[in-house]
């Protein structure tokens, strides 16, 4: 896809996410907002993969440690074609098979079980150490919240992959500065957060976490570092794309009541009816 | 049974056999050689991967690797991989049931004058509580070798207790393994000595000696903790109707609660326990520490005399 096929798609999952989590009735709004343009970007251009035979070996692995980001990963791998669209209505239903965190055995497209953070960043250096050693040309993709950096464990994944030189590993870190208790510099300071990763061993690439552009060209400049594992730090904002949203920690783990849901959605171009028909006939 | 060895030795050289199988990977965390992995290192350097002392990570590393069709050993002590690693062996490998072995060295008591931080005494019910994983612990060195080869054949979690003294051998090359299969090692129908790992051989020497009294034990190494035999329970409970269980574990969790909940569920005989007594242990060496937490014959002897008091 181009980019403003990507910025379509983007609008699309948007749709999305707001639709089922008001339907869900409970879920994460404000951090799968803010992943989802280069969300996007990593399921319809950047990512080797096939919906229709979703564990053929040779595939590139997504991994979202942030689990609770389901609204967005759910939305892209339907829009991709791992399952019908029509399943996102039942988000989180014991009807459905879409857990509220992502769970491998009920979802196709569903790499590991996630939910515990911090978790994500390690299974992703152990797909990345094989295929190095083996000389597979695989990628490894690791999508991190940042809130979750706070685990000890991503640090001992960070040495990990600086230390074996993982450089078919790319981090993202949705940077959008806002955990369940507020500001991430308030609850437990990241910063200086390119130097952590630089002293780690990373190449560090920092961009508009919202613009297409950007997005690509660091998922290409990674690709080209030979001796290092990749962060990108996308400077994100939470809730993107609806205005009452934007940049509230609240909407962390927060679903829209119908009239936010309504407002949200007029904002992003639909109304609730449509854009739930639109899934239920999918 | 005077010749001894320890079970470690028994994986460590079962491992460099099924790495000749290219999707067999192996893990430690600054242990190579007190976890016997070196020998898998030498002759497999590209499949060895040093993680440094970080078991969270080990697990989850692992979970990667089967992610992508390899078979991975993560190997630490039993202490770090069922406590230090839990949350990763609940999420990741066990939710996902993905093909990762865990294997917990120097467990239980016997792993002598470091003390209690390393005497796992609480793994067996740790991981028996988890859904999707099974669980082994071999009785001696030839066990060892073939639950080393059974958890690789067998798809999904495993995890493997072994033990860093040397253990009395009790079984030989041909002793029969099936997985999720007790053996019985002697017949008896006074009483059922249900034992596992290290345990087997005091088992042994308590029922010889009770034999000396006129009663008969039958001696049963339940190697496979989770699932576990009810079969053989059941038929214990049925012919003997009296119930000692074995382990070097605490009390609280292990075989015994396991032996108890399958009677209790069909036939309730009396049942005693020898085990830990919810306590933490200590330095020493291992023959003494067994002495004085009362794992040894004696006490085990002590138990069924008062099992067999209780029999209905």
């Amino acid at each position: 896809m181009n980019v403003e096929d990507l910025q379509k798609m983007a609008l699309i999952i948007r749709r999305n996410i707001i639709t089922m989590l008001f339907h869900a009735g409970s879920g994460h709004t404000g951090g799968s907002l803010s992943c989802t343009d280069f969300a996007t970007v990593l399921m319809f251009r950047e990512l080797i993969h096939n919906p229709k035979n979703p564990k053929w070996i040779d595939r590139d692995i997504l991994l979202y440690s942030n689990g609770h980001v389901t609204p967005v990963n759910y939305s892209c791998l339907a829009e991709a074609g791992y399952f019908p669209k029509k399943d996102l209505l039942q988000f989180r239903k014991l009807s459905g098979h879409l857990q509220g965190h992502p769970s491998c055995h009920d979802t196709p497209g569903i790499e590991v079980s996630s939910g515990s953070l911090g978790q994500g960043l390690s299974i992703g250096c152990g797909v990345a150490i094989a295929s190095k050693r083996e000389q597979h040309r695989r990628r490894t993709y690791v999508v991190l919240g940042d809130g979750e950096l706070q685990e000890g464990m991503i640090w001992e994944a960070a040495m990990f992959a600086g230390h074996y030189q993982l450089n078919n590993l790319c981090a993202i870190v949705d940077r959008n500065r806002k955990q369940i208790d507020g500001d991430t510099e308030e609850v437990m300071a990241l910063e200086p957060l390119v130097e952590k990763w630089q002293s780690f061993r990373w190449h560090v690439i920092t961009i508009d976490g919202h613009n297409i552009s950007e997005i690509n060209n660091a998922f290409q400049t990674a690709k080209n570092v030979n001796d290092k594992p990749t962060v990108i730090i996308a400077k994100t904002v939470m809730g993107k794309g609806v205005s009452f949203m934007e940049n509230d920690y609240k909407w962390h783990g927060v679903a829209p009541k119908r009239d936010q849901a309504e407002k949200a959605l007029a904002e992003l171009g639909t109304s609730l009816d449509e854009w739930t028909n639109y899934l239920a006939s999918h | 049974m005077s010749e001894k060895k320890p079970t470690r030795v028994g994986y460590g050289e079962t491992l460099v056999e099924i790495g000749q199988d290219e999707r067999v990977y192996v893990l430690t965390g600054d242990l190579k050689e007190s976890v016997m992995v070196h020998l898998f290192a030498e002759n497999y350097p590209k499949r060895f991967i040093q993680v440094g002392i970080a078991e969270q990570n080990m697990c989850n590393v692992a979970a990667g690797l089967a992610l992508i069709g390899k078979i991975p050993f993560w190997t630490t002590y039993g202490a770090f991989a069922s406590c230090r690693a839990l949350d990763m062996i609940r999420v990741t490998v066990c939710y996902s049931e993905l093909n990762v072995k865990i294997i917990g060295g120097h467990s239980g008591l016997t792993v002598g004058p470091d003390g209690a931080s390393h005497q796992i005494l609480e793994d067996i019910a740790i991981i028996r509580s988890l859904p999707n994983i099974e669980m082994v612990i071999p009785c001696d060195y030839w066990e060892a070798k073939k639950a080393t080869r059974a958890i690789y054949e067998r798809k999904g979690p495993k995890y493997l207790r072994l033990g860093r003294a040397p253990q009395p051998i009790v079984t030989d090359i041909n002793t029969p393994f099936v997985f999720g299969k007790a053996n019985i090692l002697t017949n008896g129908n006074d009483v059922a000595i249900i034992a596992c790992g290290q345990m087997v051989s005091e088992s042994l020497i308590a029922a010889n000696n009770l034999s000396q009294l006129g009663i008969t034990a039958r001696v049963i190494n339940m190697h496979t903790l989770k699932p576990i035999d009810r079969d053989v329970i059941i038929e214990s409970a049925k012919d003997c109707k009296a119930i000692v269980t074995v382990e070097e574990h605490q009390i609280n969790g292990g075989l015994g609660s396991a032996v108890a909940q399958v009677c209790a569920e069909t036939i309730p005989v009396p049942i005693e326990y020898v085990a830990i007594m919810d306590k933490f242990g200590k330095s020493g060496d291992p023959d003494e520490l067994l002495e004085y937490f009362g794992l040894r014959a004696s006490n085990i002897e002590k138990a069924v005399q008062k099992v067999l008091q209780r029999k209905f």
